[in-house]
């Protein structure tokens, strides 16, 4: 049912783990729906300098934050903002459809730690980041 | 036999075991015969009917007239209750009395006759996952014109009181039919001290083939026929007989039975083990009764632990086996059985259903002792809902 990539980030997961002292640290998802995604940004002179991620969930959940955190790794801030769960999907060479809802969720995490990173800073986020869709409207 | 994989999902399937397959197979290509032809390759295939249908009646004490072959467990279900509900219905009783976590052949039947201006009322299992004959009495009205609960829970295990369960619905006039797919082969089962009016079977849940089953309908039980055609079944179920699977049933129920008394004794002390394994790992739980149990079922929760991780890790390592979490229960919830036993969410998700059968070993079961808790501990440690814990 999952591709070999996502096989591959599922057994061999990138950068899973915490950062202290984070500048910006986003969770989505909740226990009822079986997903938590947890992301933790070191953000230099507006880029991605180091990122980790703690997952409970599917097959599917812990390989789109693997694969997520492998594409905004030493990015800019503009370029992880730009990131898609279509792009994730694409770079995991497909997802179930009942997955996709992972993916959303992955895109989701790391804009609620750009969030956190601009609170932090004393910025309004909304203007930059937009809005996030919580767990309940990505499995709508 | 040398088996590549630990297969540990017998309440799923089982494999059809090789004298099994030996007795169908001449029904394939040599005795192919219309069990209703006149002429004698015709009989033979009526003949093995007879010799199933006794086999089959055989091992569950009942009378080989009370006896109909189906399409396996979902179709009994479903003719067992729909049509005492269609027939019930002549009188006006529309209520029908079962429990929040049947199978969904039991569940979504409910569902579609309340579309037909039934009633049914589901009775919460104890937080041990049994239903006990006090709380079905108390639900029994009127105009009920049916109970139907599990003898034995396909996702914990859990073994009903299904004597005393029917002796209560028999005291109020009320039908009862159990759904005792995960019981026949697997605990002794008799109609006849069950007192139940009917029962229904499948034969791929003792290693059988699949696609038959049976349902038991007691002498003197009138129900509706779902399936209209042909005289086939004392006329009431059409559809020429598929000869090879009823004889595959009645070898394989006959082999089951036959076995019990010493396979389930071997079986429940593997259990036992694995069980007592798993739970040395700590934030574990075991789900329903440790003592009211069938023989092969190990259903435990893992904290901090995902189901479907679990079983992708596990599959890697060789080891099937199944799991209540919504994403292996293709919904958004996690099993309706382990919710209705007061389970919250994220544990219900974190659940693991290892289920024994005739061809495990001790060698299978240290295998997966061996095996599950390194994986376990490996999804804590990136688990965010287990950071801080033990």
């Amino acid at each position: 049912m999952y591709t070999q990539k996502v096989m591959d980030h599922f057994m061999n997961p990138r950068n899973v783990g915490e950062i202290e002292n984070a500048d910006g640290v986003g969770e989505v998802g909740n226990a009822r729906c079986g997903d938590i995604m947890k992301m933790f940004l070191k953000i230099d002179n507006g880029i991605i300098t180091d990122v980790k991620f703690k997952t409970f969930g599917c097959g599917a959940a812990i390989a789109t934050s693997s694969m997520a955190t492998e594409l905004i790794k030493g990015k800019s801030i503009d370029d992880a903002l730009k990131l898609t769960n279509k792009a994730v999907v694409e770079a995991l060479e497909g997802l179930p459809p009942a997955k996709i809802h992972c993916s959303v969720l992955a895109e989701q995490a790391i804009k609620t730690a750009l969030a956190d990173y601009y609170r932090k800073k004393g910025i309004d986020p909304e203007p930059i980041v937009g809005r996030i869709i919580d767990c309940e409207g990505c499995h709508e | 036999m040398e088996r590549a994989i630990v297969y540990a999902d017998n309440a799923a399937t089982s494999c059809v075991s090789e004298s099994v397959f030996e007795a169908m197979k001449p029904y394939f290509c040599e005795k192919y015969g219309n069990a209703s032809s006149i002429y004698s390759l015709g009989y033979e295939s009526e003949k093995a009917l007879t010799a199933a249908r006794e086999q089959v009646a055989k091992a569950i004490h009942a009378d080989p007239s009370e006896i109909y072959f189906t399409g396996g467990g979902s179709e009994s279900d479903n003719w067992a209750i729909k049509g005492a509900a269609f027939q019930k219905a002549k009188t006006g009783k529309k209520h029908i009395v079962s429990t929040e976590y049947e199978h969904h052949a039991v569940l979504n039947t409910l569902e579609a006759l309340k579309a037909q201006g039934f009633e049914p009322t589901l009775i919460k299992p104890t937080s041990e996952g049994i239903i006990t004959p006090e709380a079905i009495a108390a639900t029994i009205r009127e105009d009920t014109a049916l109970v139907t609960v599990m003898a034995v829970n396909n996702e914990i295990g859990t073994i009903n009181p299904i004597s005393e369960i029917a002796a209560v619905c028999a005291q109020k006039g009320v039908l009862f039919h159990t759904d005792a797919v995960q019981a026949v082969g697997h605990i002794p089962v008799d109609v006849k001290a069950l007192g139940a009016d009917m029962l229904s079977l499948s034969a791929h849940k003792f290693h059988g083939p699949k696609g038959v089953g049976a349902l038991y309908i007691k002498k003197g039980v009138r129900i509706m026929s779902l399936i209209s055609g042909g005289q086939q079944e004392n006329g009431k179920r059409a559809g020429t007989e598929n000869i090879p699977g009823i004889v595959g049933l009645g070898a394989a129920i006959t082999e089951a039975v036959e076995h019990l008394p010493e396979e389930s004794i071997r079986i429940a002390k593997l259990r036992d083990e694995l069980i007592d394994g798993l739970l040395a790992l700590p934030a574990t739980r075991l789900n329903g009764s440790r003592t009211q149990r069938a023989p092969g079922n190990a259903n435990i929760s893992f904290e901090g632990v995902e189901g479907e991780s679990l079983l992708l890790w596990m599959d890697m390592n060789g080891i099937c086996a199944s799991s209540g979490s919504a994403c292996t229960s293709r919904s958004l919830d996690p099993s309706h059985v382990l919710l209705s036993i007061g389970l919250p969410h994220e544990i219900a998700h974190g659940s693991l259903r290892l289920s024994l059968g005739r061809y495990n070993t001790e060698a299978d079961v240290d295998y997966i002792l061996k095996t599950v808790p390194p994986i376990v501990q490996k999804l804590r440690a990136m688990s965010p809902i287990w950071a801080g814990r033990i």
